[in-house]
This record gives structure tokens, sequence and C-alpha cells, in this order.
């Protein structure tokens, strides 16, 4: 070949290099374990007795389980309402944060806090803002006359109870959406002004397109995270009211870590990377229609 | 962004539409406008910490009343020493999360810097593959490997031990290669080649001229590093077991199946457990917000 040859070959070598703490972490912790839960959900295993093989029996078990079906359900309304409610509402305290404001550290911080606060704490926080008597929320209706709804004690105010307490701790998706804010070229604002753009107008034609890769970016993320959230709803509903609450993630942490049953508890997981994979492809393909890319 | 382009300079406006006086009276409207809305999303994030301020500082006799009484007659701050040096070790607690968040945070950063700059700036034919391959481990759900993850660390008999929770932690995290990856992506090559001229190594160039460059985004890591590890409750919980092992957020979960729970001692260590990690965002949000500001006119 050319006298370049072995300076690529010696800069693949250090690439390899540089590169190997994580390849090695991606085998053992990623590409291993993914493996394992392939074979693991053809069988049967309680930790304790030799594991036995099934077959398709987890798989067939799945599609009967109505538990399952159930918490596929409760896991898609709580994604769609988080997601829905956190980028739209978050997008527009950004957009505020961005304003050159005096005091304007002290508020990004304060919109910050609840995603420092510990998991744990955020739980029983909520649990008492939504208590259906005595909850901070309640409270604040009943003072202007309007009688509360039950939240996490009712079969149908749970999950809007829990979507609530998510837009509250979504102080990250502040962080990229101020981010993305900051890159819009000034530039484009002061031609859209030079042709007569109201703010309205500017802000429909110049900060939603440019920022529409940035949402799209926050509704997929956003999307995954609440598909495979699950730990506070754990410590506060356990799953309850009835199967209300009862999420997918949830559902495999108790078939593995309760029930012991691992066999179905990696079918399960499978059932979610599945869920996973096919709400980001929709995104993808509708995102075609109204995300706007500079460069393509 | 939309105020601030509304309160340009009158000299961009077109047309004698507007006097500059009453262009500055709309602008004062629009900016007190975004003053209150601020001020009310604020108290609204605020509000529950408040509550759990007046709850940390209740008597006993107050936090089993019921219906809750929303504010305390007097102030019990001695709630936190109760809290602290109650039946449950918080001391212990404490010294081992932050054992568990340096080791932590020390094996991300070694582990991400390095890809993250292979990624960046080296050619080699596999790349393209292995760089897919890292943006789909952000993609599979955590649970997946959870099960065969534990089933490996029992067999290796790390069960109630930290390495479960600190040996990964020196193997990468996708997320964080992959922001790292963006800010080397924007640092300038000639900067690079002039180093190279003067007969710099690899680890020289990254240490000597990226790192100083990416500085915001190592902050930015070292913050989310910091408090998923601080408040990581469900891994803590899968693999730790004797109770001299546990962590803070763990601690607070205990004070749950208590015979009575005490909540006004439980908040008292809540507030008391998020501190370390409000001193690190107050120190680190200045770095921080700059990256934020830095990358987006460098990636334009």
């Amino acid at each position: 070949m050319t006298a370049v040859s072995p300076l690529a070959r010696r800069e693949a070598r250090r690439f390899h290099l540089f590169v190997s703490p994580w390849l090695i972490g991606f085998v053992l912790f990623s590409a291993g374990p993914i493996l394992a839960a392939v074979v693991l959900s053809f069988m049967q295993w309680n930790l304790l007795q030799t594991p036995t093989w099934v077959g398709f029996g987890n798989y067939v078990r799945m599609f009967h389980d109505p538990e399952f079906w159930e918490s596929i359900e409760n896991t898609v309304q709580y994604g769609l309402g988080s997601v829905a409610l956190g980028v739209t509402f978050t997008f527009l305290l950004a957009l505020l944060l961005n304003q050159p404001l005096r005091f304007q550290g002290l508020f990004r911080t304060v919109m910050y806090l609840p995603s420092v606060v510990s998991g744990l704490a955020t739980a029983l926080l909520w649990l008492n803002i939504l208590h259906p008597d005595y909850g901070l929320i309640n409270k604040v209706l009943a003072s202007v006359g309007v009688q509360g709804p039950g939240w996490l004690a009712s079969q149908e105010w749970a999950i809007p109870g829990l979507v609530l307490m998510s837009v509250w701790g979504a102080g990250n998706t502040i962080v990229i959406y101020l981010a993305g804010l900051q890159g819009i070229p000034k530039t484009l604002y002061e031609a859209a002004e030079i042709d007569g753009a109201g703010w309205w107008r500017r802000f429909w034609s110049v900060t939603v397109p440019m920022m529409s890769p940035v949402i799209f970016f926050n509704v997929v993320t956003g999307f995954i995270a609440a598909l495979q959230s699950y730990v506070l709803i754990l410590v506060m509903t356990e799953g309850g009211p009835g199967n209300a609450t009862m999420v997918l993630g949830l559902y495999i942490y108790r078939h593995a870590f309760v029930y012991f049953d691992m066999g179905y508890a990696a079918t399960l997981s499978w059932a979610m990377f599945v869920l996973v994979i096919v709400v980001t492809a929709i995104q993808f393909s509708l995102a075609r229609r109204w995300v706007h890319y500079e460069f393509k | 962004m939309l105020l601030e382009t509304a309160a340009r300079p009158a000299r961009t406006k077109p047309g004698p539409s507007l006097t500059s006086d009453q262009a500055e009276r709309i602008r004062r409207i629009r900016r007190s406008g975004a003053y209150i809305l601020l001020i009310i999303s604020s108290a609204v994030f605020l509000l529950p910490f408040l509550w759990m301020l007046t709850t940390s500082l209740k008597s006993d006799a107050e936090n089993l009343a019921f219906p809750p009484q929303w504010f305390p007659d007097s102030f019990h701050v001695d709630n936190y020493v109760k809290g602290w040096s109650g039946s449950l070790p918080f001391t212990r607690f404490l010294l081992n999360t932050i054992l568990i968040t340096a080791l932590s945070m020390l094996g991300n950063l070694i582990s991400c810097i390095l890809p993250a700059y292979a990624f960046a700036r080296m050619r080699a034919r596999a790349a393209g593959v292995m760089f897919t391959a890292l943006l789909a481990t952000m993609m599979i759900p955590r649970e997946i490997t959870l099960v065969p993850k534990f089933i490996m660390f029992s067999k290796l008999g790390w069960v109630d031990t930290y390495l479960p929770l600190i040996v990964p932690e020196f193997f990468g995290v996708a997320l964080y290669i992959f922001l790292l990856r963006q800010f080397f992506t924007t640092i300038p090559q000639e900067l690079i080649d002039a180093a190279r001229i003067d007969g710099a190594s690899e680890l020289r160039i990254l240490w000597s001229v990226m790192l100083p460059l990416a500085k915001p985004a190592i902050a930015a890591i070292c913050l989310f590093s910091f408090v998923g590890n601080w408040n990581q409750y469900l891994e803590n919980t899968i693999y730790l077991r004797s109770v001299e092992k546990l962590t803070l957020a763990q601690g607070l979960g205990m004070f749950n199946g208590q015979f009575v729970t005490q909540y006004n001692q439980m908040m008292a260590v809540a507030i008391m457990s998020m501190l370390p990690i409000l001193v690190i965002f107050f120190l680190a949000q200045k770095t921080f917000i700059r990256g934020v500001t830095l990358t987006g006119i460098a990636g334009r």
C-alpha cells in the first residue's frame, strides 16, 4: 500500500488501546449479560435449583399474563403523560430562564434543586403532597373551592399523580434546553426582526425550528427514561392501588428480586426492550416531519 | 430569547412605527411579566422544600397529629441530632456513601476520558461499529442486564460487598463518553497539530490541550456521576445486605420501616444528606453553565 499505511496502523492500534476500558466493560457488563438474558429467558430458575430449559414457555406465559398487559398499558400511559407534560413545561421554563434577567443563576438553581433530592426523600415528600385529605395539592385546591382527587389512593388518578412528580424533578431536561437555546445564532433573530417579525413570529419561525433537534432529543431520551423508571413507584405505591401503578419495570423487579423467578424476569425485560425500540422507532419516523436539521 | 430580542436597540427596528419611549415601556412590561412567571414557578418548585424544612422542625406530637399541622408551634432543631444519631448508624452510612461515590467518580473520569478522546480524534476501521454499539447501550433497558449481572456478581461472591457498585464504574459509562466526545470534536484541529509538531505524545495532548479546554464537560460529568451515585438506591438495595454497609439513601428508606415513622427526624436527615450535593452543585454550577454556553457556540 502507500506510505501512510504504517501510520494509519499505528493510529488504529492507539485507538484500540484508548477505547479498551469501555470495550472491556461493554463485553463484561453489557454484551455478556445481554446474551445471558437471551439464554435465561428460555429457562426456569429460582437461583437455588439447577435451571431447567422451558423453551418458549416463558414467552407463552407472558402473552397469556393479564398482569403483564396491564403493566404495559400503565407504562405507556405514564410515558406519554410525563413526556407530553414534561417536554412542553420544561421548554417554557427554559425559555424564561434564558432571559437576561437579574437573579438568573438563582432561578436556575431553584429549578434544578429537585433533581438533587434523594429518590427516597422525593418519594416521601410526594406521598404527602399527593395525600387525598391533607396533601399540599388538595389543600390548595380546597382553598379555591375545588374538591381534589384521591391521587395515589385512586385507580384513575394514581398515574397522573406520578406524572406530576416526574415533571417536578426534570431539572436535567431544563439544562439541556438551555444549552440548545444558547446555541441559536443571534443573527437569525436579527434577520427576522429586519423582516418585521414580531416576537411570537420569531418564536415559531426561529426558536422552535432551531430547537427541534433538542426537543426531539428530550422526547426520545425522556420516553426511554420514563418507560424504564419504577424505583420511585416501588417505594411509593408498590404498584397499587390494585395494579394501577404496576409499570413494566416494577413487574420485572418483582419477578426477579421478590419471587426469584429469573427466567420470567428475563423474558419480561425483552418485552421492555421491544417496547423501547418500537416507541423510539415511531418517534424517529415521525421526526422527519417536524425536526429541522441545519446541516444534513 | 424572545424578550431579549424584543428589547434590541431601535436601530434594527424598521420604519417609524415605535418611538423609543413606547419601546421602552413594552420592554418593561415584558420584563416584569417574565419576573412574575419566574417567581410563581420558583415558588411551585420550592414549596415542597419549605414543607420538608417545616416538617423537620416539628415536635413528635405534631408529627403524629391528624389532620397534620403545616407549621410547627416551636422549632425542634434537636430532630437533626436525634435523627442522625438514633437507632440507625448514619455517620457510618455517610462514610460508606462518600467511599462509593468518590471511587465511582474517579473510575468514571478515567474510563470515559480515554475512549471519548479516541472516538473524537482517532481513526480506525472498527471505530464506526464500536460507536454504534456505544449508542445502542444507551437504549437498552438496564433491567435486561440487571438479572444476569446479579447472577454474575453473586457467583463471584461479590454480593454484600461494594465491588458490584464500584468495579463497573471503571469500565466506562456510554452517556458520559458520548457527551465528552461531543466536546472533544469541537476543539480545533490546529491546536492538536501544533502540539504534535512539538513532539507531544497522545496522552500529553489529551492532558495538556484537550482536558483544560473540556473542563466544563468534565465538571458536568463529575456532577452527574456524583449525584447519581450519592442517590443510588436500586443497585445498593440489590447488592448490599449488612446494615453497617448500607448508604444514606438506604438509611432514609429504613426510617419508613420502623414502628412509628418519625417524619420529622427523617426529613431532618434527608436535608442533611442533601447538603453535600448542594455544595458540589453550587461549586460546579458556574463551570457547568459556562460549559453549556461553550458547546452551543462551538457547535455552530
